[in-house]
């Protein structure tokens, strides 16, 4: 089961709307998905010397501007935080490695959830309208917007085998489906010295793309190595810094439906959750093709 | 014609007054605001004429019996599955699945539908204005499925006595289906099935496939296939 939604606006007007315009597609997945829902949102880039990180821990009451002065003295570095529910969004003009591995050393239950420009990432066990107030993203404003209402069939209702995965450079990933060579591939990627915090089959496929655009990749040339080297069964939908995306496997068995009008793009499990959004009726819509490469922005 | 806001009284709503065959026999019902849902028109049994103005979900008019449905806009996963008689109509494209297991009727997608069109029919007549994604007419037992653009890969996998009409390019046929003869009687067939469709298409420029017959009965020389 499980319900994918992404929304990437191409008319810069609706940007303060982008928040209200994607809260009804992501409840309409609801009963795809009511234990846990997750979502990434494109806002508010720092500056060319800075990065953002989304960081989560499960105590509600855990002082994150404690681990902000306390990072900001050891790594004699700038930083911000701004709290949101269990959630914290740090700026920091620290080096990404740097920052991770004080982290790791530091405070080991702390989640690094999401790190890039733009990204930010929060995810919650619970009802996804529920959920998506808590981070209160109704008024949020951004470009676009990735989401992921999880239903656990076979692993324990948590928020860190929920989606979106990120690991890290603003990429993010939701998925539908499931992958059967994800074992090989995290070997593969540990080697290259990406390391993981779950055992979960999405969070390698985010790795992997992660790695390809480290590695000079574009977003398309990372899909296309990832429709060679992926194996199983999936729909995928992808946010980077300015990019979208959204792929399916060979055989093309897990739903999705686009949509486009001349100010969106949207993708979803299921059109109903696409039928909110204003000129829906008029929009193309479409069944995305197998092993084929649906990319808005970035190329 | 009655009018059903399904944003007003549900899929539940809508179908319950489908449904009440005493009152909905013969009558013209137009229903808006389909937000995509599914299961909408479902199971009728009964002479009617429904119009949906807007994008439906999965399985819309699945199980049909004697309703003409008209679905203006995109139907989802496994429109007119099942279908017994009657008429689906898609003014748009159509997802995967689409007339899937059909015994009989019509199923007319003006635009393009996607993978697995046609899966194991057993009797319907599909037509499709646009292209068929790959697998379609997998298992296909009967009835005609005219395709008046291209076809995905793997067309008419494992198929039984189906007939295939494909106007524009086969990406690749499945196991056991073969391009066959178009002789007169499927030349007539195909017009008479165009003509009832609605859509424009010359029946010549048609190539017909079904099947081989090869996979009909075990072959000891596939024995080291398995």
């Amino acid at each position: 089961m499980c319900g994918i939604v992404g929304l990437y606006l191409k008319n810069a007007e609706l940007q303060s709307q982008l928040g209200s315009m994607f809260k009804p597609m992501l409840v309409e997945m609801s009963s795809r998905g009511p234990d846990s829902a997750g979502v990434a949102i494109y806002r508010n880039p720092v500056e060319s010397s800075q990065i953002k990180f989304s960081l989560a821990h499960s105590n509600p009451g855990f002082l994150w501007e404690t681990l902000g002065t306390n990072l900001s003295a050891s790594l004699n570095c700038e930083v911000s935080t701004s709290t949101v529910a269990s959630h914290c969004i740090l700026i920091t003009d620290a080096a990404e490695t740097e920052v991770i591995s004080w982290l790791q050393t530091n405070y080991p239950e702390v989640r690094i959830v999401g790190s890039g420009k733009s990204i930010e990432i929060f995810k919650e066990v619970g009802p996804p309208e529920m959920v998506y107030e808590q981070f209160d993203l109704e008024k949020a404003s951004g470009t676009h917007m990735i989401g992921h209402t999880r239903m656990a069939t076979e692993s324990a209702v948590t928020t860190a085998g929920s989606h979106p995965f990120a690991t890290g450079a603003d990429l993010c990933l939701v998925h539908n489906g499931s992958l059967s060579n994800h074992n090989l591939l995290r070997v593969k990627l540990e080697h290259e010295g990406i390391t993981f915090q779950t055992e979960n089959d999405t969070e390698v496929a985010a790795a992997y793309m992660t790695w390809k655009i480290r590695s000079g990749a574009t977003l398309r040339q990372a899909l296309e190595d990832g429709i060679n080297e992926l194996d199983g069964f999936y729909t995928f939908c992808i946010g980077t810094q300015d990019g979208f995306a959204v792929v399916r496997d060979p055989i093309a068995c897990k739903h999705a439906v686009m949509a486009e009008t001349d100010d969106w793009v949207a993708m979803a499990t299921e059109f109903r959750a696409i039928a909110h959004l204003p000129g829906s009726d008029q929009a193309k819509i479409w069944e995305p093709e197998p092993s084929t490469i649906y990319i808005w922005g970035e190329q | 014609m009655d009018i059903l806001d399904l944003k007003e009284v549900g899929v539940r709503g809508v179908n319950s007054v489908l449904h009440d065959l005493e009152l909905s026999r013969n009558k013209s019902y137009r229903i808006d605001n389909p937000m995509g849902q599914h299961a909408i028109a479902c199971g009728l049994d009964a002479q009617m004429q429904v119009q949906i103005e807007g994008h439906v979900g999965f399985y819309c008019g699945g199980m049909n019996q004697q309703a003409e449905i008209m679905i203006k806009g995109h139907a989802g996963v496994g429109v007119a599955e099942n279908m017994m008689s009657g008429m689906v109509h898609v003014s748009g494209n159509a997802s995967e699945s689409a007339g899937a297991t059909a015994h009989g009727g019509l199923l007319v997608i003006e635009g393009d539908a996607s993978s697995r069109c046609g899966i194991s029919m057993k009797g319907v007549d599909i037509v499709v204005g646009g292209s068929v994604g790959h697998m379609s007419a997998f298992m296909a037992q009967s009835g005609n499925l005219v395709i008046c653009g291209d076809a995905g890969d793997a067309l008419g996998d494992s198929i039984y006595e189906a007939i295939l009409y494909v106007r524009g390019e086969v990406a690749s046929l499945g196991a056991d289906c073969i391009e066959k003869e178009m002789r007169a009687e499927h030349m007539l067939k195909l017009k008479e099935i165009l003509e009832i469709s609605s859509l424009k298409a010359d029946p010549t420029e048609f190539r017909r496939y079904g099947s081989a017959r090869t996979l009909y009965n075990f072959d000891i020389d596939n024995a080291d296939a398995y």
